[in-house]
């Protein structure tokens, strides 16, 4: 017989567990113990060992490691600081959010709520496989095929939108600039999020939906009443996680970006860096001192995408006291 | 008649029309999807843009806008914005698909290419950079030795900790290792790299091998396989478990016998899709791991290569001879990624608890 | 307001399986039907044929004729959206909208129809509510959410909010199955005072309940599992219950199988 069970309660765990102890009990379960204790001394000492490094560096740095525009850790003195890739890697994940979000949950609609059926079956299995392809691979896509689509794209944004400065181009050359960065970061995750949000939206109670229906209300309406309040936080936590994502990749935007140390508003200007894809860049030439350098920055996204993360946590966490059916 | 009648109030609500009224023909959006597709490339023709990607948002728009148009004026407010809406989810599985289609397609067109079975047994030993010819023999090698030490060390550690936290744990060190899994998941992998650069490289002064990369690689894949194999514990029925109990079995043997064996299925698939995923990982191995030109099947001692990182190296040279290895080799990872991900998939399903629902 | 449903040859499909088979019937407005009968043979799914809810769930197909009055309502232009806004149901669970207060959850079909002043749209929320004898019970927190109420006062809530709309039928699914006996005869008593409004037709598992409530009843029933249910009869209840003129439903009614 098999029948789903919810988990086991602490009640009832407890009331097992109060059998005598034997040595096979002892071993096993010290082992599985021993192991939860291995994950934590490894995250204590990923954060341990970064921060060390971090301090080695920068308290080398002769600039400020926060405000400085140069990245010339072999310099004499020492001169580096995570101003543009801060900037680079923020600018990047909030074209990407602002393009695969919206995007995203249009798509999770279709699949949940608008394809036939027939369609949203295997649509679902090929987002689901989609989430697994390498970031290298998007990479040689986006710099060999990407790039050059969206020239025009670019001229015409700056010929029509150039007012606006953002996409005012004022450097010539291929499109190897933050925008295209923030397109291919959006297609990237689009997946992600899409998966995430396929989900919560399956998971909306149908008999809400039915409520909905049986007053009347069209289709986009009964999603509105029905579907997107019960997933608003399912959105936002899945948004959190594609922009985690979004924030540490680095094959994709060391490929198809072409760096530079300036700090530019101009999104449509080759230039700008991200952290990952700074590190990627570095790393050959580096020597240690270059190295423990890279680790600094590496560590500043580490804590970012922790602080990302930690939001998302919380989010999902609020969810599921939140019991949307009233049984 | 009682008093509820007379005590009802005038209709308050607005008065409704009748049932039906005029409605568009069921084919409309296919027409106006055809109609603003046609127009989106005349536009685009006329006025002379290159960009294609032009043509298809102008062509997007338009469908929206017609749609609204038409249905605002035939069927009234509400029934527009609901085609709106309809309309919009359209091109947003439009728009998405065909980037993805474009990806899959240029992939697969460019590598087959270059992809044979000399490709795929030879190395790149003595292969100049503009010359056509050599494989990945090297790198696939390289991947294969890193991804298994990868799982080696990560699927035991995962697998116990997931046992750890569903059959014995609990209090604050059960809490502890939960949000700290969590906030694993989320570890770029350049992080997880630099951490093993910062211990074993200038620490312990080892030099590049692929085992520093296979750690980097399982501390990515620990807190995946620990999540997947938790949630398939959980969906064993305690039943079984306490039926296990009732016969008098120690709860280690209940374990290893009852519990996990039900839920073997879920865990291989849960396994799998993290061995996918580290598969395709290239920026730790791009730290640790080095790249080389040469066979190198000792993953302790010596710089390896790696599918992605031999995509990278490829792409970086830039020569139309190593961009279409490249090319190639891209196709390799993501089939070897595809198989990976479709088998876990078919296993979950085939091994799929019958639930009922 | 109350409207009267001539249903003629009515068959349904879930996919390519009839589920009822060639139904005709006559409800007469301003009184209460009861469609009873054994589980699966296809009441609840005749009675969402009849705001056309039946074709929302996946493979789901009608055919024959519903007339409303004059106007049918699987006829050419006819927007299902319309159907269901005339015809309104009340579900077997309770599901008031979780995210919305009580307020609005009376308030939302209106609001899908239409732009109304805050004093009108208190005006019906409040009659509403006293329509649907809860008044008195949420009049002090008509700001906190629906589903805090507990199963008889959600339910009731739910029906405030198919009647805000003024239908001109109100169609209820096994409204009481999920509550307990208090919150049933509260939802029964109503029903009793909604029928001097609406055309109302409920499906119920619970014989003594159709006795109680309903002026007509139908009794429904399938020849074997696997076929489509079909209507056995229609009668007034008092006849149904004592001198049925088929012997199945004197078989069902007496407990002898079902």
């Amino acid at each position: 017989m098999v029948t789903t069970t919810p988990p086991a309660t602490d009640q009832n765990r407890s009331r097992r567990a109060s059998s005598a102890v034997r040595p096979g009990d002892r071993i096993f379960s010290g082992l599985s113990k021993g192991s939860g204790i291995t994950l934590l001394v490894i995250m204590a000492a990923i954060a341990v060992f970064l921060t060390y490094r971090a301090v080695l560096a920068i308290s080398d740095d002769s600039a400020n490691f926060f405000t400085t525009f140069e990245w010339n850790p072999a310099g004499d003195p020492p001169v580096f600081g995570i101003a543009v890739l801060a900037f680079g890697t923020i600018v990047s994940s909030v074209i990407a959010m602002a393009i695969a979000v919206p995007v995203a949950i249009g798509i999770a609609l279709f699949i949940s709520h608008y394809a036939p059926r027939k369609l949203a079956k295997p649509l679902a299995y090929v987002v689901d496989l989609l989430a697994a392809v390498p970031s290298i691979i998007y990479g040689l896509w986006g710099a060999i095929f990407l790039v050059p689509y969206l020239d025009g794209l670019n001229q015409w944004l700056d010929q029509y939108l150039g007012w606006t400065y953002i996409f005012d181009k004022s450097a010539d050359g291929v499109a190897r600039n933050m925008f295209t960065v923030g397109i291919l970061l959006a297609i990237m995750i689009l997946p992600i999020i899409t998966n995430v949000t396929r989900e919560v939206f399956l998971q909306a109670p149908k008999m809400h939906e039915e409520a909905a229906l049986a007053l009347g209300a069209t289709r986009w309406e009964v999603i509105r009443m029905a579907v997107l309040p019960f997933g608003r936080s399912g959105i936002i936590s899945a948004s959190m996680l594609g922009l985690g994502r979004a924030l540490g990749e680095t094959m994709a935007v060391a490929v198809v970006l072409s760096p530079s140390f300036a700090l530019s508003l101009h999104l449509l200007d080759p230039g700008g860096g991200t952290f990952a894809q700074n590190i990627a860049a570095k790393f050959n030439e580096a020597d240690a001192y270059g190295r423990d350098a890279l680790i600094a920055s590496g560590l500043v996204l580490f804590v970012i995408t922790l602080l990302v993360n930690g939001a998302a946590r919380m989010i999902i966490a609020r969810r599921k006291e939140y019991s949307g059916a009233n049984a | 008649m009682s008093h509820a009648v007379q005590e009802r109030p005038v209709a308050l609500s607005k008065p409704r029309g009748p049932l039906s009224h005029a409605r568009l023909p069921r084919w409309t959006p296919a027409a106006v999807a055809a109609g603003s597709i046609a127009a989106g490339i005349g536009i685009g023709l006329a006025a002379g843009w290159h960009s294609r990607t032009q043509w298809g948002m102008l062509a997007a728009l338009l469908f929206v806008l017609v749609s609204y148009a038409l249905t605002s004026k035939v069927e009234g407010a509400r029934q527009a914005k609901d085609r709106v809406a309809t309309s919009l989810v359209w091109v947003c599985f439009v728009l998405a698909v065909v980037p993805l289609l474009s990806l899959a397609w240029v992939t697969i067109s460019k590598g087959i290419a270059v992809l044979d079975v000399y490709f795929l047994t030879h190395s790149m030993n003595g292969v100049l950079d503009a010359e056509a010819g050599g494989g990945v023999y090297h790198a696939l090698l390289g991947t294969i030795e890193q991804v298994g030490i990868a799982t080696l060390i990560a699927a035991p550690i995962g697998l116990l900790t997931a046992v750890y936290l569903v059959e014995y744990g609990k209090g604050r060190l059960a809490k502890a290792v939960t949000f700290f899994v969590d906030v694993m998941t989320g570890i770029p992998s350049i992080v997880a790299g630099l951490f093993v650069l910062s211990t074993w490289t200038l620490m312990l002064d080892f030099g590049p091998s692929g085992f520093a990369g296979a750690m980097a690689l399982a501390i990515l894949m620990m807190p995946v396989v620990v999540r997947s194999t938790e949630e398939m514990l959980k969906l064993v029925p305690n039943e079984l478990r306490e039926a296990s109990l009732a016969l008098g079995i120690p709860k280690w043997r209940t374990i290893l016998k009852v519990v996990l064996p039900t839920a073997i299925g879920g865990i291989t698939t849960g396994v799998m899709l993290a061995v996918a995923r580290i598969t395709g990982e290239t920026a730790p191995v791009l730290l640790l791991v080095f790249g080389t030109k040469l066979i190198n099947p000792n993953p302790f001692e010596g710089a390896q290569s790696s599918l992605p990182l031999y995509v990278y190296e490829q792409y970086q040279v830039g020569t139309d001879q190593s961009v279409a290895r490249a090319w190639a080799a891209a196709l390799v990872l993501i089939a070897f990624v595809m198989i990976l991900n479709m088998v876990a998939r078919g296993i979950a399903r085939w091994k799929a608890p019958k639930t009922g629902r | 307001m109350a409207k009267r449903i001539d249903v003629s040859g009515l068959s349904a499909y879930y996919g390519n399986h009839k589920a009822i088979d060639d139904i005709s019937m006559t409800v007469e407005p301003r009184s209460v039907t009861a469609f009873i009968g054994p589980s699966g043979c296809g009441k609840s799914t005749f009675l969402r044929t009849l705001n056309r809810m039946h074709e929302v769930t996946p493979g789901g197909r009608v055919e024959g004729k519903v007339m409303l009055d004059d106007e049918n309502l699987y006829g050419a232009n006819v927007d299902p959206v319309a159907v269901r806004r005339t015809v309104g149901m009340v579900f077997q669970r309770p599901n008031p909208f979780p995210t919305m207060s009580i307020f609005d959850n009376v308030a939302a079909g209106l609001r899908l129809n239409g732009k109304y002043k805050k004093a009108e749209l208190n005006d019906i929320v409040e009659k509403s509510l006293k329509g649907a004898n809860l008044w008195n019970e949420v009049k002090d927190r008509l700001n906190k959410p629906g589903s805090g109420l507990s199963g008889g006062q959600q339910q009731r809530l739910c029906i405030a909010r198919a009647i805000a709309v003024e239908p001109d039928v109100l169609l209820m699914d096994e409204p009481c199955s999920a509550l307990d006996p208090i919150s049933t005869l509260a939802i029964e008593d109503l029903i009793g005072e909604l029928k001097e409004r609406f055309t109302i037709v409920i499906v119920t598992h619970n014989m003594q309940q159709a006795a109680r409530v309903s002026d007509r009843t139908a009794f429904f029933n399938l020849a074997a599992v696997g076929q489509p249910g079909k209507l056995i009869e229609l009668d007034d209840t008092e006849r149904i219950f004592s001198n049925p003129s088929v012997q199945a439903t004197e078989d069902y009614i007496s407990g002898r199988f079902g």
